[in-house]
């Protein structure tokens, strides 16, 4: 328990949630996709209230966010590495609520066609609008490298989601 | 094509999403032990009341005029900052404080923690559940029964910062000459709370 005359205090976790779900969630579904987006979401604000009376004030809570949701995505599809490799089959996974609605844009097919470290380096620039330095230090690798990979991840994008481009 | 533009063929979040997100937050949280303080608010004939719970019982109900914001604040500071909104832990206190105002119900009986008074003023509000429904104290008969006859002053200030009000019914607590006193919910709700309580 904080003492009472504490100056710093956090703020409810209610205000997070708030104030950076949307972003998080915006980051989920560009990186993994209808299907997974809500899981990695919601592990990753459990870790996030677990950890969250821990973290230092005046951290940038929303890069702590969406290093906690890179590695939940990185668990996630090395879960599913192991599952697929465990089982001849791919496993039918039940449409979850919200399933696919909203996605008839045809852009996650398109962000599915780039590796995954690509798509987690431009959601975390162009969504987030973090600087690359900042983006490279959660995915590894340069800046210089993380600049490169969003620019080529980018127009791969140009030509496979021009159709959505055109509604 | 901008490169940000690609992003807003991202499917909207809307309310559904946000509270189906959430929900899920909430039950997370509650079966891994992680949700210290739950809240709510609910509408009454003094206002919107703000309740906050912890795993161990209700540990604030707030008045619009404490500021509801700045009083969540104070819970993250003097409780534990892991709080979310989470109205399920609060439905049992929420049904009996509906039932008081509809004059169903003269006693609370929902489990109390109060962490958030000490010493000399928790002994005071341990003794207020003893002033029964419909009836008032003096400050001075308080704080006689609290075992320290001359702290009518600090009575009074154990029923300004009562974490508990409505529940706790620092309300009932008067001034001697039989003018009403001041309360935290403001003099209004006083009288509202001791006229439903009169006329029951």
């Amino acid at each position: 328990m904080a003492t009472k005359d504490s100056g710093v205090s956090q703020p409810p976790f209610e205000e997070i949630v708030a104030e950076h779900g949307p972003t998080v969630l915006r980051v989920c579904r560009a990186v993994l996709g209808p299907v997974d987006a809500e899981d990695a979401w919601s592990e990753t604000f459990l870790a996030a209230l677990s950890a969250y009376p821990r973290l230092r004030a005046n951290s940038n809570i929303e890069a702590w966010l969406v290093t906690i949701a890179h590695r939940k995505a990185l668990d996630q599809r090395r879960a599913t590495s192991r599952r697929l490799a465990a089982t001849d089959e791919v496993p039918e996974r039940p449409a979850k609520d919200g399933g696919r609605e909203g996605w008839e844009s045809g852009l996650w097919e398109a962000l599915e066609g780039l590796p995954l470290k690509q798509r987690q380096t431009i959601a975390y620039h162009y969504i987030v609008g973090m600087p690359y330095l900042q983006v490279a230090e959660i995915v590894g690798g340069s800046e210089d490298a993380a600049r490169r990979a969003a620019a080529d991840g980018i127009a791969i994008l140009r030509k496979t989601f021009s159709k959505g481009e055109a509604r | 094509m901008n490169e940000r533009d690609l992003f807003a063929a991202l499917p909207t979040i809307d309310e559904a999403v946000n509270g189906r997100l959430h929900q899920r937050l909430v039950d997370a949280a509650n079966a891994a032990g992680l949700l210290d303080v739950a809240y709510r608010t609910i509408e009454t004939p003094v206002g919107t009341l703000l309740l906050a719970a912890t795993a161990k019982g209700l540990v604030r109900v707030a008045y619009a005029s404490e500021d509801h914001d700045l009083v969540l604040e104070r819970l993250a500071r003097d409780v534990s900052p892991r709080i979310l909104r989470a109205p399920a832990r609060l439905d049992g206190v929420a049904r009996e404080i509906e039932e008081y105002f509809a004059r169903r119900r003269s006693t609370f009986d929902v489990p109390l923690d109060l962490r958030l008074s000490h010493g000399f003023r928790r002994t005071v509000l341990s003794h207020l559940p003893e002033i029964g429904y419909g009836k008032t104290a003096s400050y001075a008969a308080v704080a006689k029964a609290a075992g320290h006859p001359k702290a009518v002053r600090a009575v009074g200030s154990a029923c300004a910062n009562n974490p508990l009000p409505v529940v706790v019914p620092c309300h009932r607590v008067v001034r001697s000459d039989g003018t009403i006193g001041q309360y935290v919910g403001g003099v209004e709700a006083k009288h509202l709370l001791l006229a439903l309580e009169s006329a029951a």
